[in-house]
This record gives structure tokens, sequence and C-alpha cells, in this order.
């Protein structure tokens, strides 16, 4: 060593016992102190927030809550209670809309008698995306049990218990007992398969036909025109959108060259427009006299508008791997497709995952597009409804329904890809 | 399991390890013939002529850029070629994908990073070429996995996902997964490279244990002590062309190029 006059020599004598952190740092007064008062910043921050929640919440409980009516025929009638019990000038939400057309706004126009059908759908749905989502069918179990305690209920206060016997309430038990009995990861392979039937069971159930009284697509509406729609976008964008990412970077240049052109294309032109084509041009380009159902053309272009979307995301997912994969499993032998399935795509769709959710929730929202061409999803119901002379001018009530049934479903599709991929980083603890 | 897999295992029992070192068969194994590749304008590999017979261990050595990577990855169609021909065990290399895939399965590689499916455990990684390509049964595809395993000595590991193991681990791992293919010919493309210093060895000494059984190696690699140790033959690249090719001890000890005796001399020098 050059200066060797500061030469200081240590060697450890021994082995330090390990301490417990200090208290001030673990705990709720830890958890505060690390998560809320930090920094001075921090705590300007938090007291500030708190501040704004003290302000604003007061006022919407009140509204929503404490002097909001739900027994009334009309705006009118609501505003009157409110002026009788709370005093002139002060306002309270008229819940008594979401009441009355609550059953509109969830199914549009399907036949009262038969929405049972929508109802038992909706189940099925739930125990067949079960194990797609998850491991074992727990989720599908609580999810029965609690649907047939709402199925219950309602038939419950409707004042008949003479029709807790329906459809819905008999799936949902027999729902609730399979998925109990066969809940465990062995049986999850067999829910696969029969979850494979859903999509044909589903459009018997909506469209009827055979022994069932067929509904016309016109009828439906609402949430139900949302989540068909919707699932089968998501369903059918996924599988699409992969196809669309590897041709795009296929090295066949006519597969290329459709891929890239159908992706721009799509890409550069505005969900609307598409509708409109779905909607009235496609019947120019078709033979005269083919009923070729809207609803089922809205379907086609919004899955095809997805998938283009989905494709860039996946594209996305497929450059980040390192060359180094694509080559190992090239070099092991496998055929294209083996690689694509084993190596690749398990490990791009993982990378992708967020990207592919916020493709999924924008799709969701998007429904809310259709009202344009005239389909009465729940947004394309709130014009009829407000322009019923019982209801007008009625606004917060409608749209705040309708937004929380859609902040329901993003939130739920935003956490299972937050839970996701959780598990995903679990399983290969990286 | 399976004929090929025995004839393999018995070749790489240390056992017979020492006269298969000596036994270098007639028969051409790999036999490139003015080969020739370009980058769009540039030219990469010029006129490379190489014949390795079976059972024979060759060392590539150059300066870095020089086309060692390059030439042993067209071998195995990583990369294509745009002049000459490249035969593998008597089937020609050639832009048919079946006969490419054919090729893909006789020769093993092995990268400079390791190239290990992160989501898969080494056992998995492993037993998946087996499976799907060889469509060895499940059970069978495990066994013959664990026997490599133990072979580069990390049997303990099999359930445990590449992040969890150590550089050196990974690199024995890519090799037991190559093998499981029971190939012919293994390639390494300068498989220490990236690994720390402490590691090398254990990748290195499987490397040996491996040239003793008998196994058919082309090595991209600057070890030149692996070299001395195994190698029937060095082969010096410079500039995208061989430049010098002789056994080891005539090539360090007696190097005849001029730009062979400078790589020598930097890379030996310290």
């Amino acid at each position: 060593m050059a200066n060797t006059h500061t030469t200081q020599h240590y060697v450890a004598s021994e082995q330090y016992a390990e301490e417990t952190p200090p208290a001030s740092s673990t705990g709720v007064i830890g958890w505060l102190r690390e998560n809320l008062f930090s920094s001075w910043s921090n705590t300007v921050i938090t007291i500030l927030s708190i501040a704004f929640l003290v302000w604003i919440l007061p006022g919407i409980i009140d509204w929503a809550i404490l002097k909001s009516v739900w027994n009334a025929q009309s705006l009118t009638e609501c505003r009157e209670i409110i002026k009788a019990t709370h005093g002139e000038g002060v306002s309270g939400a008229c819940w008594a809309v979401i009441k009355e057309r609550y059953n509109q706004l969830l199914y549009g126009f399907y036949p009262a008698e038969l929405r049972w059908r929508p109802n038992v759908t909706f189940l099925l749905l739930l125990a067949a995306l079960t194990p797609v989502l998850f491991r074992t069918m727990r989720p599908a179990f609580w999810a029965m049990v609690i649907a047939l305690g709402v199925s219950v209920l309602a038939a419950l206060l409707r004042g008949e218990p003479g029709s807790i016997v329906n459809p819905t309430t008999v799936v949902a038990a027999a729902g609730a007992a399979l998925t109990y009995v066969f809940g465990g990861n062995q049986y999850r392979g067999k829910w696969l398969m029969a979850a494979l039937a859903f999509p044909f069971v589903a459009i018997f159930l909506l469209w009827g036909g055979l022994i069932l009284e067929p509904v016309e697509t016109s009828k439906f509406g609402g949430f139900l025109l949302t989540m068909i729609i919707g699932v089968t976008g998501i369903a059918g964008s996924l599988p699409l959108g992969i196809l669309l990412a590897l041709g795009r970077r296929s090295n066949l240049p006519i597969v290329q060259l459709i891929c890239v052109t159908f992706i721009e294309f799509i890409r550069g032109v505005p969900l609307i427009t598409l509708l409109f084509v779905a909607s009235t041009l496609l019947n120019y380009f078709l033979p005269p006299g083919t009923n070729f159902d809207l609803i089922l053309r809205v379907l086609i272009m919004v899955t095809l508008f997805a998938s283009a979307y989905m494709a860039e995301v996946v594209r996305g997912g497929l450059a980040a791997l390192p060359r180094g994969q694509y080559e190992a499993a090239d070099t092991l032998g496998l055929t294209y497709w083996q690689g694509m399935r084993l190596i690749i795509l398990p490990q791009a769709l993982k990378i992708s995952i967020p990207g592919i959710v916020n493709t999924f929730i924008g799709l969701f929202k998007d429904t809310t597009l259709v009202a344009v061409i005239g389909l009465l999803d729940p947004l394309g119901l709130t014009n009829p409804i407000r322009s019923d002379s019982a209801w007008n001018g009625i606004v917060w009530e409608l749209y705040g329904f309708i937004a929380l049934l859609f902040f329901v479903c993003c939130w739920g599709m935003s956490r299972y890809s937050i839970f996701l991929e959780q598990r995903l980083r679990a399983a290969d603890r990286r | 399991m399976s004929e090929a897999l025995e004839a393999t295992t018995d070749a790489l029992d240390p056992a017979h390890g020492e006269q298969a070192t000596m036994t270098v068969s007639d028969e051409i194994s790999i036999d490139i013939k003015d080969m020739n590749k370009w980058y769009g304008e540039f030219h990469v590999l010029k006129n490379i002529n190489l014949e390795v017979r079976k059972g024979e261990r060759i060392v590539v050595c150059g300066p870095s850029g020089s086309g060692k990577s390059t030439l042993i990855r067209c071998i195995n169609a990583l990369e294509k070629f745009q002049k000459g021909s490249i035969t593998v065990d008597g089937t020609p290399l050639t832009s048919d994908i079946k006969k490419i895939d054919e090729i893909r399965r006789e020769v093993g590689m092995v990268f400079q990073h390791f190239n290990l499916f992160p989501h898969l455990t080494i056992l998995e990684n492993c037993t998946l070429a087996p499976i799907w390509v060889r469509k060895m049964p499940k059970k069978e595809a495990n066994d013959v996995a664990m026997h490599f395993l133990e072979r580069v000595k990390i049997p303990e590991q099999a359930g445990k996902y590449p992040g969890q193991l150590s550089g050196g681990q990974q690199q024995r791992v890519a090799i037991a997964r190559a093998l499981c293919m029971s190939p012919n010919v293994m390639l390494f493309d300068e498989p220490t490279s990236a690994l720390d210093p402490e590691m090398i060895k254990e990748v290195l000494d499987v490397m040996v244990d491996l040239a003793r059984s008998g196994m058919t190696m082309i090595c991209v690699t600057h070890e030149m002590g692996f070299a001395r140790q195994v190698a029937n033959r060095v082969v010096f690249m410079d500039q995208g062309q061989i430049v010098e090719m002789n056994a080891p001890e005539p090539f360090f000890t007696n190097p005849q190029h001029e730009r062979t005796k400078l790589f020598l001399s930097q890379i030996l020098a310290h």
C-alpha cells in the first residue's frame, strides 16, 4: 500500500447478534411514519388530503344517503318529499328512479318473464370464467352463494315466497354445490373443458330457439348488452390479437403484410365509424334480403377493433423478450408453434398483462358507444328515461348508478390483473 | 430409456472416458465447404472450410468480431449463409425448415448467456424438448433429465427456477438441457465469458468431462487451458477467415501466422 503510515488493520473477532428493528419503524406507528409522514412534503399532502375528504364527504353522504328518497313516482314527488321532511332548499338524491327503472337498466326490453335466462347465463359465465382466471373453483362457489342469497332475498322482498324456486336460484344452488364438491385444483382441467361449451349455452339461453321462446335482439339492452359486447370482445380479441402480433413479426412477407394492413387500418379508424359501417353500410354489401343481426355485426366490429390494439400490446411483450429465448427454443428443435406456445407466449403475455387489461378495460367502456347507433345499452337508455315526463330533469342519480356498474367491473379487472401479476411473480421468483 | 440415450450415456460414462479421448473416428460429422456469409454488404465469413470428424473437439478462438460465433451459429441455422455448403451428419443444410429442425435435434447448443427458460423449473427446462420434440413419455424424460443433472452435479436444484441459481449453475443446467436431447454434436458459444471468475472452473470441468466421454464438440472460447487440455485442433479466426489451424501443442508453442502470434501474445500475456 502506498501510504503505509495510515494503514489500519481490522479483523472481526466476533459475530454480532441479530437485533430487532427499532419500535418506531414497525407496527401502526411505523406504517404511518413510513407512508403518511415520511417527510415534510408528505405530511403536508396527507393533511391536505384529509382536509379535502372532511370537506367533501359529509355533503355527499348527506345527499346520497341521509336525504335520499327511495319511494316516489316522479322527480316532482321526490322533491316534495324532501321539502316536507328536510325543509325548503334542501337537495337530496332521488333514487326512486333507479328503483323503478333498474330492471330496464339491467336487461333493456328483455321480456320480464324471461329474465331468468340472462341471470342463469351470468351465473354460468362466472362458473366458466373461474377456472380460466383462478386455480380453484372457490371464487365461483362464493359468487354462487351470494347470487343465491340475492335471488332468495329478492323473492322475499317481492312478497312472493312461492317464487323462491325459480331457475336462477336452482342454478345458483346447484352451482354452489358443484363448485364446492369439485372445487379442487385437480378438477380444473374438467372445468376448463366444460367452459368451452359456455358460448353455445349462452347463445341458446339469450337468443332462445328449440325449446326456449326466441327473443329478438332488438329487445336486448341495458347492462345485459354491455356484458354481451364486452365479454365477447374480450374473449375474442385476445386470441385474435395474439395471432395478429405473431403474424406481424412473421418472416412470411404476405402474412406480415396482411396483419400490418389490418392493424394499421383498424387503428386508424375511430370505433364509431366502424360501428356506423356495421349498422348501415354493411347492408349495402350484403345480398338483399339477408337479415344479418345488428348485434352480431356490432360484436364482430368491436372484437376486430379491440384485437388490433391487443396485437400491438402483445407485440410489445414479444419484442421485450431477449433474442436468446427464441434461439434457445429453436436450437432445441421445437417447431415454431411449439416454441411460441411453450416458451415465448407464456413469458410475453406475462409482460403484457398491464397492457392487455388496459385494453380490456378500454373496450368494456367503449361498449357505451353502441348507444350512438341506436342500441339501448345503459347509456342509451338514459335518454328515454330522462325524456319521460315523470323523470324529466334527473341527472346525477341515473349516471351515478351507471358509473357504479362500470366502475365495479373495470375496478374488478384492474384488481385481478394485480393479483395475477403477483401470482406469476411468485411462481418464477426471479 | 431409449436406445439412442443408452448409447450416449454409455459413452458419457467416465470409466470409458480416457480411451474415448483417443478415439476420433474417420466418419465426418460436420463438413463446411467454401462457406461465405454477408451481413448486407459486410463480408463476415470468407471461404470457410472445416471438416469435423466424429468425436473430435475443436476450439475456435480469435479476436472479437472475427466471426467465430457467427460460424458456429451457421451450423444450426441460427444464421443463414449465402454461399457454400454445410453438411451435418450427412444432412445438407438448406432453407427447408424440416431439414433444419432435423439438424437442430442432433446438434446441442450452449450459449454465452445460458438462455434458460425463466418461467420453467430446472427439471422442466431439461424435459421440455425431449417431451415435445422426441415425444418421450414424461416419466422417462424426468429420469433422463435427472441423470444429466447428476452428471453436471446439480440434481438437488431440479425443482428450482433458473433465477434462483448462480451463473455457473445455470450454465451447467444449459449443458444438461442440451444433452437431454442426446445430440451427436455440441456447440459452445463462449460458455464461460459471462461468468464470474470463481464459477468458470465448474463449467469447464463439466465440459472436460463431456470431452473425455467422446462427444463431438466445437467450442468458441478464450479458455486456452481448456484448449490445451481437450482440443484435437485449435482454429484461429481473424477478420472472417480461418487464419491458422493446428493441434494445440504446435499451435501454442509455435504459431505460424503473424496475427496468431499477436493474438496469443495478447491473450497469454496476463
